[in-house]
């Protein structure tokens, strides 16, 4: 390998570090108007309150950013499996030593520090998978590949969802992505959003209209999209045996939410639907949310003025609801930004992932993007009551150390793996 | 080709990123609901007291009283005895239940109204026993108190605002629950006497805590406190007027005639208007609406009465005015569809047919100023007079409303060609001899006591008034309303004005009155005037003023069912000027005599008010010849 690196500065791609630091910066400031309270008025930076330790958190960042920058870029791969046998390892001491933090036993403390290395997970499983998909042997239409990825997924999903953090499990799902774009069959992220877009209409409209809307949909098929000298007997059972198979599916969610689901689970799916049924529980926080962000309108409350926030209606809302602030303070204008720069962020990190000369690079890159944009998704969902409330993290924005860190790390990992292209031959 | 799918996933992760932002111009935009649900800020609202009413001489008439109202928010209740809680308000277990029940309707997280009206002892007996619950909080509110138990019809009273109302506001102002005037000056000057509601906006945490003003207090509107009315109510002669008035149905409104002012306005039988303003509020008005004297009409203004005999004044006016008759006109009897009664069976002038009360001498003078022109057709000469004749009674204030400022004011009834042509369907088809009724002021003629003490005002100023009215000044005295100081002339010459008030004062000295109300030392002019009525016995009715130079009231005085005018009605008139120009009575006797007699008409012990009423029975108010 060339020893005739150049600078890393000049290498980097300074976009994409550019949106990370508005990012956190943004992050920090409504962490601040969060727990900002007008009575006693805190310091930015007095590590007393949140606000002062996301700073620090922020300021560690530099550091680990530092440390990923200056380790060689060889080294991500070759200890790949190591890293993700720490990961599972530290998932299994958890079981073990976690205590309990409102049901959750997925957080290890010492002293007044903690640390939740489910969150960890996700940089030792990117790696992994990148390393294990990009040997020349492996092809994700076989089989025996794709149980073995499926295996390297299901292991800390299993070991995360035993410490009842199911929104952190749920993040691996976003791998489907990167198993697409890497070769695995279009059928199985198709059945994927089917699921979920069945599902999602089950819950919103009346049975009647979705069977009349199947039914429609395969005589569209069958008559319209299949060339004439397709339209074989066989193809016809094809098409009734897929829609009645979704037909089924339809009428089993009142099943699955009654029976299958867990209580809480349940609770989050019925509060989506009609946020009344449960409204001091969950229910609340979906509309308090709600109330937050509509009330800020086009310009918003204006900084710090935010008062839904402020005086704690949002629970949650320095951490997993922390686009209410961004949406009561800044307005539709500020909380489009937003969306508008994570958009950015992940597209950009696509498009440099599609950039790369070795596969292992790409495969990492695309995992980066799909767990932030999972994250995204969910999060910024839920508060504007899209999507069910499932507590994960608003990257880089949310309080927190576990989650700022192993973003900033899954991140730079891939910069660092970037600035070396140039310098890198062609293996894919 | 799998580089192809980077396409895909591109395109997902936009429109992703399309559909939030599309959803968060929809919720924060478009949608203003979740703005008004905002519930950090909490609205208070401050209800500035209502202003006070003075009399003419500085007496506080109506005030306030601090109350305090009970106030539940259901989600917040907590009541661990609920025996205890029943027997420390007073409330039976039903009561309770249901009046959780209506506040949970309105909202569980709002507070809404539990009890009404609470007095500060009251509240002292239950306030340290309430801490024990959660959930209740008093709220300070006032209500309309009365120095004396008066003038209930003319002050109105305030009470909830009606749905109805609630919903038909124009500019959103009053919201549910709120107090509003329901009649009489409550409701006339209701957005002087209210004030203007101050509403601030307050932040409070998530447990309801107050965190202080909101942006600093910059869209807060401070209170301003309810403007006092000064009335020209004399409230000692008021109270005069309702003594003498009890036992009878009827009314008495006095002006002064150089103001327009109104001294006293009294409409029997009344209620004591301290009902009205207590927490028995429904009870007492239910009371009230179901007598059958109809305590709640305000009789001086909205009764309707054929004004009688007193009417022949304005034709002897017209009739002088138009030059068709001159005070040494002598008329007979004959020829005159009326009968002539004592002393007047032999010719007799002007002065005297005022005096006596003559009917056949005012068939003639009508008769004269109906055909004042040079018509043959009589059916078109009439029609001509008449309309000549009703543009100059208009000008004393007949057949529309005066414009005094209190609400439900009747207009009355003049008769125009238009309305003989109705009548008579078709026009010509009637000329004089088919409404010579007007000429003693029967017929097709409708008043209310207001007007007719107007009358007596006009005459008093011998020929112009003041519309009358009963608030002299809002917030300061003596500065009316400018429609009250608009001069309406009545265009008849002053000089054939004393002529009629010559007439007048010989009604009382030696005329149609009896003796017994004529005061020592006050020359009062007057007119009495009688009306058959087909129910009952006749009304009493008696215009007049006093003194007789530079009169300082002018009085009208209807006595339902108490026969001849000069009976009832003008000893009546006569104590109530008496007690206003000399702040005293003499005639005790006299006063004690009226204040017992009871003209209560039998009609009403017998027949109850019903829906959908008989029209028999709602005409007893109307005096018929």
């Amino acid at each position: 390998m060339a020893r005739n690196e150049a600078s890393i500065a000049q290498s980097i791609d300074w976009l994409t570090v550019f949106l990370y630091a508005a990012c956190v910066i943004v992050g920090l400031f409504n962490v601040y108007a969060s727990v900002y309270n007008p009575e006693e008025q805190t310091k930015l930076f007095d590590l007393s309150n949140r606000a002062g330790k996301q700073a620090m958190f922020a300021a560690t960042s530099v550091l680990l950013i530092t440390a990923i920058l200056v380790i060689d870029h060889k080294f991500w791969e070759a200890l790949a499996p190591i890293i993700y046998g720490v990961c599972i390892f530290m998932l299994l001491a958890t079981l073990v030593l976690a205590t309990d933090i409102k049901g959750s036993r997925s957080w290890i403390r010492y002293g007044s520090f903690q640390i939740q290395p489910a969150e960890f997970m996700k940089i030792g499983l990117a790696l992994m998978l990148a390393k294990f998909i990009s040997q020349p042997s492996v092809n994700l239409t076989k089989w025996r590949d794709q149980l073995s990825v499926a295996g390297l997924v299901l292991l800390p999903a299993v070991l995360i969802l035993a410490s009842k953090e199911t929104g952190l499990t749920l993040v691996f799902a976003a791998f489907v992505i990167v198993f697409y774009r890497e070769g695995l069959p279009g059928i199985y992220p198709a059945l994927l959003l089917t699921v979920i877009g069945l599902f999602l209409c089950a819950l919103f409209f009346s049975k009647l209209y979705i069977f009349a809307g199947l039914l429609l949909g395969a005589l569209l098929i069958y008559w319209v999209i299949i060339p004439r000298y397709d339209r074989t007997r066989k193809n016809a059972i094809n098409i009734s045996v897929i829609f009645g198979l979704m037909a089924f599916f339809v009428t089993s969610v009142d099943f699955i939410i009654k029976h299958v689901l867990q209580p809480h689970m349940r609770r989050r799916i019925q509060v989506l639907v009609d946020p009344k049924v449960d409204p001091t529980g969950i229910g609340w926080n979906v509309i308090q949310s709600k109330i937050a962000v509509g009330s800020g309108r086009l310009w918003g409350k204006g900084f710090l003025d935010g008062t839904q926030t402020k005086f704690d209606f949002v629970p949650e809302q320095d951490t997993d609801f922390i686009f209410c602030t961004i949406g009561e303070e800044h307005g539709f204008v500020g909380s489009a930004a937003v969306v508008l720069i994570f958009v950015g962020l992940i597209c950009r990190i696509v498009s440099l992932a599609e950039k790369q000369r070795t596969r292992f690079a790409r495969i990492y890159g695309y995992s980066v993007a799909s767990i932030l944009f999972f994250h995204f998704l969910v999060n910024i969902g839920m508060t504007i009551g899209l999507m069910p409330v499932i507590g994960i993290t608003l990257p880089f924005f949310s309080y927190g150390g576990s989650s700022l860190w192993t973003f900033t790390i899954l991140l730079f990992i891939f910069l660092k793996l970037d600035a070396q292209r140039p310098f890198t031959l062609s293996r894919a | 080709m799998l580089e192809n799918r980077k396409y895909f996933i591109y395109g997902f992760f936009v429109l992703v990123g399309v559909v939030y932002v599309m959803r968060l111009f929809v919720l924060q935009v478009l949608d203003s609901t979740y703005e008004t649900a905002s519930n950090s800020i909490k609205t208070i609202i401050d209800i500035p007291v209502r202003g006070q009413v003075y009399d003419r001489n500085d007496k506080l008439i109506v005030y306030n009283t601090i109350v305090y109202d009970l106030y539940v928010t259901p989600k917040k209740v907590k009541i661990p005895d609920t025996l205890a809680f029943c027997s420390l308000l007073q409330i039976g277990r039903r009561d309770l239940d249901s009046l959780l029940k209506v506040a949970r309707n309105y909202s569980p997280v709002k507070p809404s109204l539990f009890l009404r009206r609470l007095s500060k002892e009251d509240l002292a007996k239950i306030q340290d026993a309430m801490v024990e619950y959660s959930g209740f909080e008093f709220v300070r509110n006032s209500v309309r108190s009365y120095e004396t138990p008066t003038l209930a019809n003319t002050l109105g009273y305030v009470s909830e605002i009606s749905k109805k109302r609630l919903e038909s506001q124009e500019t959103p102002y009053y919201r549910q629950g709120d107090l509003i005037g329901q009649s009489g000056l409550e409701k006339f000057y209701e957005e002087q006497l209210r004030g203007r509601r101050g509403v601030r906006y307050v932040m409070q945490d998530v447990n309801g805590i107050m965190k202080g003003a909101w942006k600093n207090g910059e869209m807060d509107t401070t209170a301003l406190a309810g403007q006092t009315l000064y009335t020209g109510i004399d409230i000692e002669l008021q109270q005069y007027g309702d003594s003498l008035m009890q036992h009878k149905v009827g009314s008495i409104v006095a002006i002064e005639p150089s103001t327009g002012q109104i001294l006293a306005m009294v409409s029997a039988p009344t209620y004591d208007p301290a009902l009205l303003a207590t927490r028995d509020y429904s009870k007492n008005y239910a009371k009230l609406v179901k007598d059958p004297y109809k305590p709640l009409l305000n009789r001086s203004i909205q009764a309707q009465y054929r004004p009688g005999s007193t009417f022949k004044l304005v034709q002897a006016l017209i009739g002088l005015q138009n030059q068709v008759i001159y005070p040494n006109s002598v008329f007979a009897a004959h020829g005159t569809p009326f009968k002539a009664h004592s002393p007047l069976f032999g010719p007799h002038s002007l002065h005297a047919a005022i005096q006596y009360s003559s009917n056949p001498y005012f068939y003639n003078v009508f008769r004269r100023i109906v055909y004042a022109n040079n018509e043959r057709n009589t059916f078109k000469a009439s029609a001509m007079g008449l309309t000549q004749w009703h543009e100059e009674v208009t000008k004393f204030g007949f057949g529309q409303k005066l414009g005094i400022d209190l609400p439900n004011e009747t207009a009355g009834l003049l008769p125009s060609v238009k309305t003989y042509n109705k009548m008579y369907g078709g026009e010509l088809r009637w000329k004089f001899s088919n409404i010579f009724s007007l000429s003693i002021g029967e017929g097709e003629l409708l008043i209310n006591p207001l007007k007719m003490a107007n009358l007596a005002a006009i005459i008093a100023n011998r020929g112009w008034y003041y519309t009358p009215h009963v608030v002299s000044g809002i917030n300061k005295k003596d500065s009316p309303h400018a429609d009250y100081k608009v001069r309406h002339e009545t265009g008849v010459s002053n000089k054939y004005y004393e002529m009629v008030i010559d007439g007048m004062e010989d009604v009382v000295t030696r005329g149609t009155v009896s003796r017994a109300a004529i005061i020592p030392g006050i020359a009062m002019c007057g007119k009495t005037g009688t009306s058959q009525n087909r129910v009952g016995k006749d009304h009493s009715i008696f215009l007049a003023f006093a003194p007789k130079y530079k009169p300082q009231i002018a009085i009208a005085v209807f006595v339902e069912n108490a026969n001849f005018g000069g009976f009832a009605a003008a000893p009546v008139a006569s104590l109530m000027i008496e007690k206003y120009l000399n702040r005293k009575v003499l005639r005790k006797g006299l006063e004690t005599e009226f204040k017992n007699r009871n003209y209560l008409p039998a009609i009403y012990r017998t027949a109850p008010v019903k829906k959908g009423i008989p029209k028999d029975s709602t005409r007893n108010l109307i005096v018929k010849k």
